[in-house]
């Protein structure tokens, strides 16, 4: 016992140095951290008006697709006359893990928090939380509860873009065979909101009758993972014609399989891509067509959305109008919904026109 | 590394820490082996599935399953390294991830970098984040499942900070790199052939070198290895140097056969990893186990994931079933370690 | 892990190449502190002073960080690893770990959606959601306990295999429509404090732990357990029996973080929670419970969960990216590891040298054990 009595003094005191050295640089560490933020918010004030400012919250940051959306919103955000713009968000797409960000911005006082929803439900309470300190809330990309936003921003009618990619695979697979749909994650509203009109429309409309949908797979939005799926799907249904992939992530990663195996040109590939990602498995021949909006116009109207919002010149009721620069005029639709544009076709043609 | 030319039937100073018994007939001897089980339910696995749905051993189906193997393979043959010496490594999805990107952005930034040099850099720069763990570990006596949590973070942190949004595609990478993982020798993917040979070359290097043997003595009984004169705090940082080399390998891999590297590239893959080699019966607290184990674990996860597609079995029974593996490793592990405690009572009690 | 030989080594570290003779006391070697000061110079009050000094500096340099909101935010935001850290504090201290933890949670998750979705009474699956979480931890007890199986490979198996479960239970599936009165209540505050109202059952589990660890013949043991297995089974403590319990009271606090974490956010899904157990481990490590056993306080782990909270609301109030963050607590937690064995390790230097030229008889070199 004595020896155990000893050590400990001396490692006390030893240990109780080196954690005030550790406390100093964790400090240190804090303060840098503060001062880095700080820095870039300096100015900014609450409530008044014309000196309002706007929070973008992405599913998830470093992502391309957001990074292309969060551009023409931060452009938008400057046009529309915001004090400052932000943008925060987590690393991961988890549901839970934006809330932590809406209630910092509820507290910081911001008048338009604009958001993807990576769970339409599990930010909800924070976003009502925000809309009682009075922030104007946008939802843009994937919708949240509409029981607690004002507007959303769609890329498109639902339906049509839908529409399209059907249309896109039935042309691109002769109009019959085995076709499957390979989403991001299970939950994500726009993409289930999809796949059940591309699900109607190839059960009601007659030329689709000899085309069968035998799978719906996940990729997360995860490289590996989608890649993997697109794998499955291969050996799964051997008798597959085409895959329809709505997110940017699960294409590029089901062309990346498809170019360097033997489905290449045998099983026709299409959905939402960008075309930066896509233009060499266009030029390689594993892909003909896909399609998309220009992303950018998505974040820019959503900023504008905000403005009017914050300014009181709307409310987010149907009807309602409101001026997005040099987008023009823009309705709020049945929903309070807010479409930005009709989605384009890519292919070898002009895909080089574009740089997104 | 410096005297690992030196074979074997010199006396080593430590038991090697499991003997076959010389009475045993050879066909005991194999089934005693701590690799037979997962060999075993690897075998049957494939068979079974196979047998269900031929298209699973078609010439695209085996590649693709040996292709989704390649990368955890080397992942799990570094781990088995650093367990064997009684530590374990959380880092090496970072690793990865931060090597991955390196390897995008050289082939962006410096056109026309040969190939070799890539792979050259990727494997000093893992190298060089796996030694920082190992002098963390080995200069400041914090267990390394502490010490490596840290960097899980740093290094993960690090990767976002570089990369941001920037992301690498396949398309920004010569032909000829991505040609690694597609093209195949004899029906292996040429990358695949490069996992088979690392896991070869550490094999040797593990079960004929003194080198090799002293990880072994270490993880029994770090201790008793260092009154046994063994340089236990030079050759544990070595294992955790040469784990980040080959995560660093691996990370260049997975650029070649991934369509996009990013800031976000091999999150989550550490507990893959350690379940690998832990399914690939190498203990958990060191001393015992083999990389050819871990590579046969590796293996054995990757292809249940593909078995159960191919089967149409609904795939949220994976993750069960990989937990599953993993605690049926653990207990024939422990009845196994059981039984031989047993026997050698007994020819103890024999020969006194 | 239980090899007899190894028992008198007070930490089992890697390289000990100099373990001279310690019984002696050497006469200008300073003594171990007593009373108040000890109290007040503890690591525990050390982790203290670190976050009130954390507090005053975001107050300072962080507009609206002083505000009633931060607190209701911070401490919603902390109460699952809060939670999770009580049990986690006591199985580290016993040189054990539980990884499990967060797949429990999102198994209590997942288990409360589908059978709130098929129409169960709400009291009857909350009760199902606890229970699921002791059957858990009694799962692990079992295999840690009653088996002996190393507790890092058995719960690295049961965190897959938990969220397996998870995802076989409820798949890709998220159910949202639980009562709002019920959700309402997991975000409603104290009044104008700020302060959740969740947080007096929280305080209150904290305390039990509190208690238990440090009052009562059980948690001294459980110390004791964490020096030496053999030391401890040698005065009275039943080894197995302590470890079962505490790994049943891992489950079931897992359990009641999965479902704040389900009402919180109203979403019950197969990946909540994912990742936490790291998460809950840094903030013990960080709150100064060893990973070899045997050390470490309640007040102390407390202290590091609300640290690194802090951190992260005061830098994302201040907008400062999530990048900065896990880079802070990765250096954080290797800081708080690394400086104080370092520390030791210069300590123990001088005080060989010291040994060696007063005792010039000891022999370097541990030719004491063996």
């Amino acid at each position: 016992m004595e020896l155990f009595r000893t050590r400990t003094g001396r490692a006390t005191r030893a240990r109780r140095i080196a954690t005030i050295a550790a406390s100093a640089a964790t400090i240190a560490l804090i303060a840098t951290g503060c001062a880095a933020g700080g820095g870039s918010e300096s100015g900014e004030g609450s409530g008044a008006e014309g000196d309002q400012t706007i929070t973008f919250i992405p599913k998830q940051l470093n992502n391309p697709y957001t990074d292309v959306v969060l551009g023409g919103g931060e452009e938008g955000a400057e046009e529309a006359g915001f004090a400052s713009s932000a943008v925060v968000g987590p690393l991961d797409a988890s549901a839970s893990s934006q809330v932590s960000f809406i209630n910092a911005e509820t507290q910081a006082g911001t008048n338009v928090i604009v958001i993807a929803a990576n769970d339409p439900d599990a930010v909800c309470s924070a976003l009502e939380e925000a809309r009682t300190g009075g922030a104007k809330i946008v939802a843009f990309d994937s919708d949240a509860n509409p029981d607690c936003r004002d507007v959303f921003i769609s890329q498109v009618v639902a339906k049509e873009v839908a529409l399209i990619q059907v249309e896109l695979i039935a042309e691109q697979i002769g109009g019959a065979g085995e076709i499957a749909i390979l989403s991001a994650t299970a939950n994500a509203t726009n993409q289930n909101e999809w796949i059940k009109f591309m699900e109607e429309e190839l059960a009601s409309n007659p030329d689709y009758a000899d085309i069968e949908l035998v799978a719906k797979v996940y990729g997360d939005d995860d490289d590996t993972k989608s890649f993997q799926e697109a794998q499955g799907l291969m050996q799964a249904y051997p008798n597959l014609k085409g895959i329809i992939s709505p997110t940017t992530v699960g294409i590029a990663a089901t062309a990346r399989y498809l170019s360097e195996s033997e489905y290449k040109g045998k099983v026709a590939l299409t959905g939402l891509g960008l075309p930066n990602e896509m233009r060499p498995f266009v030029k390689d021949g594993t892909v003909t067509e896909f399609a998309l909006w220009d992303p950018a116009q998505l974040g820019y109207v959503a900023a504008f959305a905000g403005k009017a919002l914050a300014d009181g010149d709307i409310t987010g009721a149907v009807g309602d109008t409101f001026e997005a620069g040099e987008l023009g005029e823009r309705e709020i639709e049945e929903g309070g919904i807010v479409i930005v544009g009709p989605p384009t076709v890519f292919n070898a043609d002009n895909i080089d026109d574009y740089d997104f | 590394m410096t005297d690992t030319v030196t074979s074997t039937p010199t006396p080593a100073p430590t038991p090697p820490p499991r003997k076959s018994r010389v009475g045993g007939s050879r066909l005991a001897a194999v089934l005693r082996l701590r690799e037979f089980p997962v060999a075993l339910a690897l075998i049957l696995l494939v068979l079974i599935t196979y047998a269900a749905n031929p298209l699973f051993l078609s010439p695209q189906g085996t590649k693709d399953l040996l292709l989704n193997a390649t990368i955890i393979i080397i992942l799990a043959v570094g781990q088995a390294i650093v367990i064997i010496t009684r530590n374990v490594d959380l880092s090496v999805g970072s690793i990865l991830g931060l090597v991955a990107f390196g390897t995008g952005s050289l082939f962006a930034n410096v056109p026309g970098i040969p190939i070799i040099a890539v792979f050259a850099v990727g494997l000093a720069f893992g190298a060089i984040l796996g030694a920082i763990n190992g002098l963390l570990v080995t200069l400041a006596r914090v267990p390394a499942l502490v010490i490596t949590l840290g960097t899980l973070y740093i290094y993960r942190g690090l990767n976002n900070a570089w990369a941001g949004g920037t992301q690498y595609f396949a398309g920004d990478r010569p032909d000829e790199f991505g040609a690694l993982s597609v093209d195949t020798i004899l029906g292996f993917p040429i990358i695949t052939l490069l996992a088979v040979l690392v896991v070869v070359i550490v094999a040797i290097v593990m079960a004929g070198t003194r080198a090799g043997r002293d990880l072994y003595a270490i993880g029994s009984d770090p201790d008793a290895a260092t009154l046994f004169g063994i340089p236990v705090g030079r050759r544990v940082f070595i294992a955790f140097a040469v784990n980040g080399l080959l995560a660093g390998l691996a990370g260049v891999l997975y650029a070649s056969r991934f369509n996009s590297v990013g800031a976000t590239t091999g999150t989550g893959l550490e507990l893959d990893v350690v379940a690998a080699a832990v399914v690939g019966g190498v203990a958990i607290f060191g001393g015992s186990g083999s990389v050819v184990g871990a590579a046969i674990g590796a293996l054995l996860l990757t292809t249940i994931t593909s078995a159960l597609t191919a089967l149409r079995v609904d795939k949220f029974w994976q993750q069960a079933i990989v937990g599953v593996l993993i605690l049926a490793a653990i207990i024939i592990d422990r009845v196994a370690s059981i039984r031989t405690a047993r026997r050698l009572r007994m020819s103890e009690a024999r020969d006194v | 892990m239980s090899d007899p030989r190894s028992t008198e080594t007070v930490e089992p570290t890697a390289t000990s190449t100099v373990s001279a003779d310690t019984t002696k006391t050497l006469r200008d070697e300073p003594r171990g502190r007593t009373g108040w000061a000890r109290i007040l110079l503890g690591r525990d009050a050390i982790m203290i002073y670190l976050l009130i000094a954390t507090i005053i500096i975001a107050m300072i340099s962080i507009p609206r960080f002083a505000s009633p909101v931060t607190v209701g935010f911070l401490l919603l935001d902390v109460i699952p690893v809060l939670l999770i850290a009580m049990p986690m504090t006591l199985i580290i201290i016993t040189g054990e770990i539980d990884l499990s933890v967060a797949s429990i949670a999102g198994l209590t998750s997942a288990l409360m959606g589908v059978l709130w979705q098929a129409g169960w009474d709400i009291g009857i699956v909350l009760v199902l959601g606890l229970v699921i979480g002791v059957l858990a931890g009694m799962f692990n007890g079992f295999l840690v306990a009653v088996f002996g199986l190393p507790s890092l490979a058995v719960t690295i198996g049961t965190l897959a295999l938990f969220r397996g479960l998870a995802l076989v239970v409820i798949g890709d599936n998220a159910v949202a429509n639980f009562p709002p009165e019920l959700t309402g209540f997991f975000t409603s505050k104290i009044g104008a404090t700020g302060i959740p109202t969740v947080m007096i059952g929280v305080v209150l589990i904290v305390a039990v732990f509190g208690v238990i660890l440090h009052f009562t013949p059980f948690g001294r043991g459980l110390y004791a357990l964490g020096f030496s297995t053999e030391a401890a089974r040698f005065v009275g403590i039943h080894v197995a029996r302590s470890k079962f319990w505490l790994y049943v009271a891992s489950g079931g606090v897992s359990a009641l973080a999965g479902i704040f974490w389900t009402l919180r956010y109203s979403s019950a899904r197969s990946d909540n929670a994912s990742g936490l157990e790291l998460a809950v481990i840094a903030a013990v490590l960080l709150g100064g419970v060893s990973i070899f056993g045997g050390k470490g306080s309640i007040p102390g782990v407390v202290a590091g969960v609300l640290l690194i909270g802090t951190i992260n609301y005061a830098l994302r109030l201040g907008r400062v990216s999530d990048v900065v963050l896990i880079i802070v607590t990765g250096t954080l937690l290797i800081a708080s590891v690394v400086a104080p064995s370092i520390f030791d390790a210069v300590k123990r230097r001088r005080h060989d040298r010291r040994v060696r030229r007063e005792l010039p008889q000891a022999q370097p070199s541990g030719s004491v054990s063996a």
